[in-house]
């Protein structure tokens, strides 16, 4: 007879592959991750008409004064800090790139030291409300572009690119919407709604945004993607490899 | 009427390995009726914990193929016929005999909780936007799956440092309780270490009472720590404030 122990090998039988999870997380953060990285140190074709690239938003030292690289790098951090101590995009790495774990009741690789979030760095990640914070500067001028995306040299009119930036901070909105430490801003703190100043009004504003919460992976993953084609698209117009269709 | 074969882990903690048993499927049965069907049939003496054969009682959480459920909840007819049904103990609690498992190591983590204690004075009047967060709470079974699959536990054996998610959502419930005067954050930083918790939402995928433990009480639980321990913004308010600092 085998030990009580040997019979843990076998206990993935008859589940699902656990990698069948991981590997769309790999190759979807990893394709955005490389693509954003070559986005940002272009430095050229973010803009085109009243169209300006979500990645270069807000648009700072445009000609080079103070910061002879890319003008993205100096406005990166925001958003890549946001997304990175996000809880759900946490849940996301820690299981496909740290394997901690791989997926539900598949044992991890033994005899490492794990310590979750109580230790530098990742103790870093109580900051995401600090990320939150300054999500709210990034999404009023990435609305800001939105809407210039509407204004061409001819007065008011819709092409293409002023369409997808719209969308683009639409599912940006949704995404930030969602978050947790908003939610947990607004009104999860609370521990009686009825008790406290404006209470009921924060009670309604925590259900809303609870019911957006409960989709927040969805908004994050398709945010990604739509400020992603954003930028594509912007620098496929920018750099004349298409031409914008005016639809108005 | 077609028969299914169980692989059925038979022993103690020192010593044991699976047996296989042939048992009868029929309609609507699940994997506690073929447990039964072995005891009455086959092997009188296997040991399986249960009582309430309803998915309220939490007695009958095990293994099979490889996902922690509650036996008599898990119909026959989600597995395939063809392929055995391994059926384990739960992984992180020592095996007592067969399927039973020693789960009392939770009844001292329940112990560390001070219990509800209501706020001097209080009015004993209660508004349902008030309680709606708590209710979720309240429908936990104590089926013990959610500590079984957590990895902190599981695979890091963190159970002298670590509370695991059953007991976040008892926390939850004190902490969010429009009526609860006492402050546990400082219990959830040190003797709980909700900082080990790395958001992964096992727990979550397998409560049986669909109570959203990571999104619902372990995030919102972090966001009251973050508050309580790593925002040096409302620290420095709290200060001016001259607020009592929580109990460490
Ligand atoms: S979310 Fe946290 S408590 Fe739940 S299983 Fe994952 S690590 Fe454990
Ligand atoms: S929270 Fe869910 S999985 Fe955990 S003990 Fe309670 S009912 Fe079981
Ligand atoms: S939790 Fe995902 S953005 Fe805040
Ligand atoms: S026997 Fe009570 S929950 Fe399964």
């Amino acid at each position: 007879m085998a030990s009580a122990g040997d019979t843990r090998l076998g206990r993935a039988a008859g589940q699902p592959a656990w990698w069948l999870q991981v590997v769309p997380v790999i190759l979807g953060l990893g394709a955005f991750a490389v693509y954003a990285t070559l986005r940002a140190f272009e430095g050229a074709y973010f803009q085109w008409g009243p169209y300006l690239s979500p990645f270069y938003s807000p648009l700072i030292d445009v000609h080079h004064k103070y910061w002879p690289f890319s003008p993205a790098l100096l406005i990166l951090g925001g958003p890549l800090g946001f997304r990175v101590t996000c809880y759900y995009y946490r849940k996301a790495y820690y299981r496909a790139f740290f394997f901690d774990p791989p997926a539900c009741a598949v044992t991890e690789k033994s005899g490492r030291v794990y310590r979750g979030e109580t230790r530098f760095p990742l103790i870093l990640q109580n900051a995401h409300r600090y990320f939150l914070y300054l999500a709210v500067i990034f999404m009023a001028f990435l609305w800001h572009d939105a809407v210039r995306g509407f204004l061409f040299n001819d007065g008011f009119g819709v092409g293409v690119g002023s369409i997808v930036l719209l969308a683009n901070v639409s599912l940006l909105s949704l995404y930030f919407l969602s978050c947790h430490s908003l939610r947990h801003l607004v009104g999860g703190k609370l521990d009686c709604f009825s008790c406290a100043v404006a209470g009921r009004a924060r009670h309604q504003a925590w259900s809303w945004l609870g019911a957006l919460n409960e989709q927040h992976m969805l908004f994050a993953w398709i945010s990604l993607f739509g400020v992603g084609l954003a930028d594509f698209y912007v620098r496929l117009v920018s750099s004349g490899a298409i031409r914008d269709l005016r639809l108005l | 009427m077609s028969d299914a074969t169980l692989k059925i882990f038979r022993g103690t903690r020192e010593i044991g390995a699976t047996v296989d048993y042939r048992v009868p499927i029929a309609p609507g049965m699940v994997v506690l009726d073929a447990l039964h069907y072995v005891q009455s049939h086959l092997a009188p003496d296997l040991a399986v914990r249960w009582n309430c054969k309803a998915g309220k009682c939490g007695s009958c959480s095990a293994e099979v193929n490889g996902r922690p459920r509650l036996t008599c909840k898990t119909r026959m007819d989600t597995f395939p016929q063809d392929k055995p049904i391994t059926i384990l103990p739960m992984k992180s609690f020592p095996v007592i005999k067969d399927l039973v498992t020693d789960v009392s190591w939770n009844y001292k983590v329940n112990k560390k909780i001070p219990p509800f204690q209501p706020r001097a004075g209080v009015e004993w009047r209660m508004y349902q936007e008030d309680i709606d967060r708590v209710q979720e709470f309240r429908k936990c079974i104590e089926c013990f799956l959610c500590q079984n699959v957590c990895h902190v536990l599981r695979d890091h054996d963190k159970q002298e440092q670590f509370g695991g998610p059953r007991f976040f959502v008892r926390v939850a419930g004190l902490e969010m309780h429009p009526l609860d005067g006492l402050q546990r954050t400082g219990l959830l930083k040190t003797e709980l270490g909700i900082g080990l918790c790395n958001i992964t939402k096992c727990c979550t995928e397998v409560c049986p009472e669909d109570i959203h433990i990571t999104d619902n009480a372990i995030i919102p639980l972090k966001e009251r720590v973050v508050d309580d321990f790593y925002d040096p913004l409302l620290g420095l308010v709290r200060k001016i404030r001259n607020a009592k600092e929580p109990a460490k």
